[in-house]
């Protein structure tokens, strides 16, 4: 297989994969819980396009499939399931974020571009899809850590958990695109399963609890 | 014999689907009997692997050696674990406990079912789904009780566990990309087919992809230091789940890390993979000895005792001689018998008291003389005390570390192991063999208390301190009990011929061609 790639369309596709990293920066700020889930849902589409984007260019039709499921599940089905959740539940604002807003991006920042310039230092090399590419995706879910990590809402962090596999995604896109499609269906039926469990723990924890923050799981230690 | 692996993937999820929607009592004797069928078929695996070394159906079920040693431990656990949770689940009539007994029941068998595929199937990918199937099954379980601290549990589980799997998802795809420069770009990810290329595969890709798959399935596996989630979840559990959680979960992620050694093995030799597991598995070792000896929960302490034996696992294999690996591999059956008997036991406590608090229980063994007394066995024998099978397993790890030779290593096990059984030893004997509380101080009958759902709180100390009469909870945990000491027994003083073969065969499928 030839590893010549116009360079235009090189360019494009990493427009996109930074716009998934971008949007992962957004949720780390975003004040209200439906915004969180609608970020997700627009990066998810950029996870989409991008997957649609190596099937046209690259004459791989197995993924037009795999982005059509993505978009089904990753852009209309998760969020609507998460955002039937916060109407059912009364709950507008995240939980309040571990350090201030500019602090928690700087501390992302640091941990991106350790991300990106660690995996850029392996020199996979890719027929697909730019190599740097795969630094963005990793960038993606080291951020996503800190997502999870800062925030402390159940909401917050369960869109974390879900974006993280949306850098998986990307990676996957990147340095595996041969992966068989049964497989790659599986693992979007799997998350699938998670978010449902994801989410009736969160309506018990509600039920519990009447909120959504996190600062009162703190009982079991030692 | 393909049929058996196929009957192996039907039986437990068909159970869990008859058991949410039959009537209790069908459900509660349901479980047992698949359960039983289950380890027979396992049973009946053991000469054919043996004998031709692998059985496959189709291309996405194959066993071998190696896989059968871990279908062994899950299917014995299966069927301990339906035996107690008859007797552990107090139900009532009513239609809230209707609906848990049937939650609870087709979550047991599909979790099981889960936990048994992930061995059965083929190729890292199904592995990888298997995992985390088990992962979103038992978390619901976690929650089942719908307590405060369950729920607490249940959210730190699903949450760590999952983004573990999504570092181990990775670890799959960056072993993937390992394996296009030697079979293209599409192609399956058989565990036969990465181990006939591994030779091909660029080193720093490999070894990235393993640190991934350790640091991914470590978390469900409880190495320190991405543990955290485990002592919550394996102590606010309902017991028949704490029991699956420890002896049997942990195991299947461990197997998850041997596939990934075995090929990165093949691949860069095993020296790297070697000491990437020893370094966690010190770690574990050495930060569950010490939090033992602190430790007054009774089902955290058997949870932190789980990643004590997890970081055994880890450290044996590092020993990479094939004595150790067969250790390791018996310590795997051993403690998934061991372990649930325990847990069986805290759970008869439980039961009793009312308490998991050992610095208030006392008299353990006088109020339940056959559970405690078992209980006591089942702590020794995780504490590697002869004659049951870990202290076979463990003397053949550390005889491994000896004859590797890791003087050094041999020698922290063996201490911070000792840690570990002063920590178990002391609270056990204090809450089980000391007196009981004088009869003056008697409150309120505890025994027999008929709760629509199995939730236990944890009473008042006034409470447990109350004078409960000597008597069994139910004669199906004494039977499950029984059933894990006698498993050790045999694992411990005499091992059958074939179980013994499986294991070398096992360890020799470890042990890497370089």
């Amino acid at each position: 297989m030839s590893a010549h790639v116009p360079s235009t369309t090189a360019g494009i596709e990493d427009v996109v994969a930074v716009l998934v990293l971008l949007t992962e920066f957004a949720m780390l700020r975003g004040p209200l819980l439906r915004s969180q889930v609608r970020l997700y849902a627009f990066q998810s589409l950029a996870v989409s396009v991008l997957a649609a984007a190596v099937a046209a260019t690259r004459h791989v039709p197995d993924i037009y499939a795999l982005a059509g499921l993505s978009f089904l599940l990753k852009v209309a089905i998760v969020p609507a399931v998460m955002l039937r959740l916060l109407r059912d539940v009364d709950v507008d604002l995240t939980g309040s974020a571990k350090l201030g807003v500019a602090s928690s991006t700087l501390v992302a920042l640091v941990v991106a571009v350790f991300g990106f310039f660690s995996v850029g230092s392996l020199h996979v090399h890719s027929t697909r899809l730019p190599a740097s590419t795969l630094a963005v995706a990793s960038a993606v879910v080291l951020v996503a850590f800190v997502l999870i990590v800062l925030r402390s809402d159940v909401v917050s962090q369960a869109m974390g958990f879900f974006s993280l596999e949306n850098g998986v995604s990307v990676a996957s896109l990147v340095i595996a695109p041969g992966l068989p499609l049964v497989v790659e269906m599986t693992f979007l039926f799997d998350l699938l399963v998670a978010v449902v469990a994801f989410g009736i723990i969160i309506r018990v924890h509600h039920g519990r609890s009447k909120t959504l923050s996190t600062t009162d799981l703190d009982r079991l230690r030692g | 014999m393909s049929a058996i692996l196929v009957a192996l993937i039907i039986v437990p999820f068909a159970a869990g689907m008859v058991s949410f929607v039959s009537p209790l009592g069908s459900a509660r004797l349901l479980a047992p009997v698949a359960g039983a069928v289950s380890f027979a078929l396992v049973l009946t695996l053991i000469p054919t692997v043996v004998a031709r070394g692998q059985v496959s159906a189709g291309s996405e079920l194959r066993v071998d050696a190696l896989s059968v040693v871990f279908l062994v431990a899950t299917s014995f656990l299966y069927l301990a674990t339906a035996l107690f949770s008859a007797g552990y689940l107090h139900l009532g009539a009513g239609p809230a406990a209707l609906r848990y007994g049937r939650r609870f029941y087709a979550g047991l068998h599909v979790f099981c079912w889960a936990m048994l595929a992930a061995p059965l199937v083929s190729g890292l990918a199904l592995l990888w789904v298997a995992v985390e199937v088990t992962t979103v099954v038992s978390a619901l379980l976690v929650a089942i009780d719908d307590t405060e601290a369950a729920t607490e549990a249940a959210w730190k589980y699903v949450l760590i566990a999952s983004m573990g799997l999504g570092i181990a998802l990775l670890a799959t795809i960056v072993l993937y990309y390992a394996g296009t420069s030697a079979f293209g770009t599409g192609y399956e990810l058989t565990y036969t087919k990465m181990l006939a290329g591994a030779h091909h595969f660029p080193a720093d890709v490999i070894r990235l992809a393993f640190l991934l798959a350790v640091l991914g399935y470590g978390t469900k596996m409880g190495l320190v230091p991405v543990h955290t989630w485990l002592p919550d979840a394996h102590s606010e559990a309902p017991t028949p789940v704490s029991a699956l959680l420890s002896g049997a979960l942990l195991a299947t992620s461990f197997y998850a890390i041997l596939r990934y050694f075995q090929i990165t093995s093949a691949a860069i030799g095993s020296t790297y993979p070697r000491n990437v597991l020893l370094v966690f598995g010190l770690a574990s070792l050495l930060l569950a000895a010490l939090y033992l000896v602190r430790q007054r929960d009774i089902k955290r302490m058997l949870a932190y005792s789980s990643v004590e034996h997890m970081g055994i696992l880890a450290i044996g294999m590092s020993f990479g001689v094939t004595l150790a690996i067969v250790g390791v591999l018996l310590h795997v059956l051993a403690h998934a018998a061991a372990k649930g008997t325990a847990f069986f036991g805290a759970g008869s406590v439980l039961r009793k008291f009312g308490s998991k608090d050992m610095s208030v229980l006392r008299g353990g063994v006088g109020a339940l003389p056959w559970s405690g007394s078992m209980l006591v066995a089942a702590v020794l024998a995780l504490s590697a005390m002869p004659p049951f099978g870990l202290f076979r397993s463990e003397f053949l790890i550390v005889a491994g570390g000896l004859s590797a030779p890791r003087y050094g290593v041999a020698a922290v096990l063996v201490a911070l192991a000792t840690v570990a059984f002063l920590g178990l030893a002391w609270w056990t004997t204090q809450t089980m063999l000391t007196a009981g509380p004088s009869d003056a101080r008697a409150a309120a009958p505890s025994d027999g208390s008929v709760s629509a759902v199995s939730a236990v709180s944890v009473s008042s100390p006034a409470r447990v301190r109350a004078t409960v009469a000597k008597g069994e909870v139910s004669p199906w945990i004494v039977v499950s009990m029984a059933l894990g000491l006698a498993a050790l027994v045999v694992l411990g003083v005499h091992l059958p011929a074939d179980l013994s073969r499986l294991l070398n065969h096992a360890a020799h499928e470890l042990r890497s061609p370089r």
